[in-house]
Formats: structure tokens, sequence, C-alpha cells
């Protein structure tokens, strides 16, 4: 009886995980069919938040000018993939990363700003 | 000079550098005026409360002009809602000076947001000024967008490459340079090889005597590197300088007044006219300091320079708006 009891538990505990298995797996599956449309980061206080952000190829990063003071986003590579006109207060810019890699990128107004897009 | 004057300080001057008390005394006064004079290899400092007391050839000289810097034309946040407000009131200032500036420099951001209206802006206020000349030199903020076509276009006529030039006046030496174009990631303001070695030759056939005044927006020594504030390539700059005894560096850029001796080389930063910056590291951000209203003059203010032929430097004094 007691050993029925325990199969039956152990049944149900097994269940359980399975369920979590397929539910966590189906979340995942989402997540990457239906990537959000754009990604935010915050320029706050001379810094960027997330200083470093990884995104899937196609998304649309926004960056977000929330200091008293303007700043850009400029991509550090010589072919700068992307540069920002100058942003002030609560302005925006986007960008859409559509290859894969690591970009790092700087405000030219104020070079000790820097952060980085990991496109995967 | 009668009697000593309290606030005075007389200390030697040490081949390794700054005499820490007083430069720190000359910081602690920033708030409500200093004048430091570097005559002979000593410091001298007096507060602007006791310049009634002294000796008038003490401040006074064969060459006198005036700097002001960081307008930020255009910037209308709570630190100061009025930059064009209180650039009238530096420019009643310099009016004001018992010794009439022959000339002006603006050591760069200018405007905001490097747009037209705010350089017209500017422009108008500075004819209200008794002394006509301005000599300028860009900041990061009048370089926006354009890489300096603008700023050139307005305020770059002779100048050699994105602005620097040279000029005379009464036997100083005065050299202009631009260290806010090409900024790299992570890095800090910059001179670049070309305006390097144009200043090399610029420098060259000066005797050793001639008094030079170098001027700049960025700090052309390390003020606080982690904010940005200092000038990547500046030592070879200096290295340029090294054979002339008197060697005068006025930047801008920090909002706030500072000043260090360097053997030759006496450095100054001027306050500005717009809003005023924390001390280096002393806020999360270099972002505009925020002052109550009646606190907000005694942070802005201009910077008088004199010369005095045979004075081992130049008397730089600095007075606030208020």
């Amino acid at each position: 009886m007691i050993r029925r009891t325990m199969s039956i538990f152990g049944l149900a505990a097994l269940v359980l995980v399975g369920l979590g298995i397929l539910f966590n797996g189906s979340a995942n599956v989402a997540a990457n069919t239906q990537p959000p449309a754009t990604t935010e980061v915050k320029i706050d206080n001379f810094s960027f938040t997330p200083v470093t952000l990884t995104v899937t190829a196609g998304t649309t990063v926004t960056w977000t000018n929330r200091d008293d003071i303007p700043h850009t986003v400029v991509s550090a590579d010589d072919a700068k993939t992307f540069k920002s006109k100058v942003m002030d207060t609560d302005e925006k810019f986007s960008f859409t990363f559509t290859k894969a890699g690591t970009y790092t990128y700087f405000c030219s107004v104020h070079p000790k700003m820097t952060g980085t897009v990991v496109v995967k | 000079m009668g009697e000593k004057p309290k606030d005075e300080i007389l200390h030697d001057h040490n081949n390794d550098g700054v005499d820490r008390r007083g430069f720190l005394k000359c910081m602690a006064w920033a708030g409500t005026g200093a004048l430091c004079v570097m005559q002979g290899g000593v410091l001298k400092s007096y507060s602007m409360s006791r310049i009634s007391e002294l000796d008038a050839k003490q401040i006074a000289g064969e060459l006198s002009f005036v700097q002001i810097s960081d307008s930020h034309m255009g910037f209308n946040k709570p630190a100061n809602p009025d930059v064009a407000g209180t650039l009238k009131v530096a420019i009643d200032k310099i009016n004001g000076l018992a010794t009439p500036p022959e000339f002006m420099l603006h050591t760069g951001d200018i405007s905001h947001l490097s747009k037209p209206e705010e350089f017209d802006t500017v422009d108008q206020i500075l004819k209200g000024a008794s002394a006509k000349d301005v000599f300028y030199v860009p900041g990061e903020h009048d370089v926006l967008n354009d890489d300096g076509q603008q700023y050139l276009e307005r305020y770059g006529k002779g100048t050699k490459g994105a602005g620097w030039y040279s000029f005379d006046k009464k036997g100083v030496h005065f050299i202009g340079l631009v260290n806010v174009l090409n900024l790299k990631a992570g890095g800090l303001g910059t001179l670049g090889h070309e305006q390097l070695e144009w200043m090399e030759d610029d420098v060259a056939h000066l005797k050793s005597s001639t008094p030079i005044v170098v001027f700049a927006h960025i700090p052309l020594w390390s003020v606080y590197p982690e904010w940005g504030w200092g000038t990547e390539d500046s030592a070879q700059a200096l290295a340029y300088l090294k054979k002339f005894g008197s060697v005068t560096v006025l930047n801008g850029h920090i909002h706030q007044t500072m000043q260090k001796i360097e053997g030759n080389v006496t450095f100054h930063t001027a306050a500005s006219t717009s809003f005023p910056q924390p001390q280096p590291g002393k806020a999360d951000s270099p972002g505009p300091m925020k002052v109550p209203a009646d606190q907000l003059r005694s942070l802005l203010g201009i910077t008088d320079v004199n010369y005095v032929r045979g004075q081992h430097a130049l008397a730089v004094v600095d007075s606030t708006l208020g």
C-alpha cells in the first residue's frame, strides 16, 4: 500500500516535470519565432543601459536619450555601420540589425560612453 | 602693497608640480572668484574680495583679455532655462572691468546643438561687448552632425585644417587648437597628427622668451579621464612648448574653474556662462548640475587674463556672474 502510493506520487511528479518541459519548450519556440519588434537601450547619466544587448538578427534596436545633454550613437567600426544624428533630450534613434555579429558603438560627443549589441 | 593680506598664499614651487595647498585654496575660492598669479616660480593667490586692497599694478598689465566659455546657447533645461540671460550678464561684467580687455577668447560650446540660430544669438549678444574682436575654438557641441563644416564657415576664416590658428598680440603668441573632432570610441579629446605638425612649425621660429597662450576647448591636461576630461595627444603638443619660459593653457569644457601648474606651464579652465558641472567624480555623471536659482550665478563666470611684461606668467582672474 505504501509502495503503491509512492509510485502514484512518483508518476504524478513525472507528469508534472514532463508538462514543465513541454511548457518551457513551447515558450522557447514562441520566443524564437516571434521576437519582440523593438528592443530599447536607454541613455541615462552618460551611459548606455543595458551596456551589452543581445538580440536575434532582424531586431530593431531603439536608443532613447533621457539625459539633459545631447548624445549620439555611432558604430565604432571604420565603415560606421550605423550613425545617428545628434539626439537631444527624449529623442530616439533606431537601427535594424540584419547580420549576426558583435557591434561596438559609442557617443561621438562623449566617446567615453560605449556599448555593444550582440546579434545572434 | 602694504600689509600682507591674510588670504595670501606664498609657497615654494617645487619642480615636481603643484603646490597642493595653494592649488586647493584657489579651488576653494573658485565659487567666489579667485586671483592666482604665478610670479618667478611662486604661486600667489588672493581672494577676489581683497582685490581692492591690492596695488593695481599687480593685476594690470600691457595686455588684458577675457576668456568666456561654454555658452551652450539653446540649452533650456532646469539647470539654467535662460542661457542667453546669463551670457548677457557675463558681457555686462566684461564691460564693467576696470581694465577694458582688448579682445575676447571663446573656448567653445558656443551653441548647444550646432543650430544656426544658436550661433546667431551668441553673435548678437557678443556684439554688446566693449571688446569687438573675439577669437574662437570649437567645442564638441559646435561641430555636431557635419564634422564642423558650419563652424568653419562661420568662425574659421584664415584658419588651418579644422579651424586651428595662431596670432600675436603685444609680444604674446596665441595658439588656438581644435581637439573635439574625430573622437574615437572610449577615447579623449584629440588634436591629431596634422595639427600637431602645424603647431611644431608654428612655434619653431619663436624666441624662448616669447610668452605663449594656448587655448582649446577640452582640457590639455588630464583633469578626469573617466569623464573624458583630457586630450589623448596633448603631451606631444606640450613637448613643443618646453623651450618657452611662460606657457599659459586656457580651456573650457568642464564648466568650473581649475588650475594646475607644471614646470613652465600654467593650466587653467574657465567657468561656463551657462550651467555648472559637478567636480570630478562627485556625481554619477558630468551632466548639468542643478543648483538653487539664487546660487546659479555664483557658479558661472568669466576669466580675465593680464600680461605684464617681464613677469614669469600671466595673471589669471576668475570672477563669477553673481
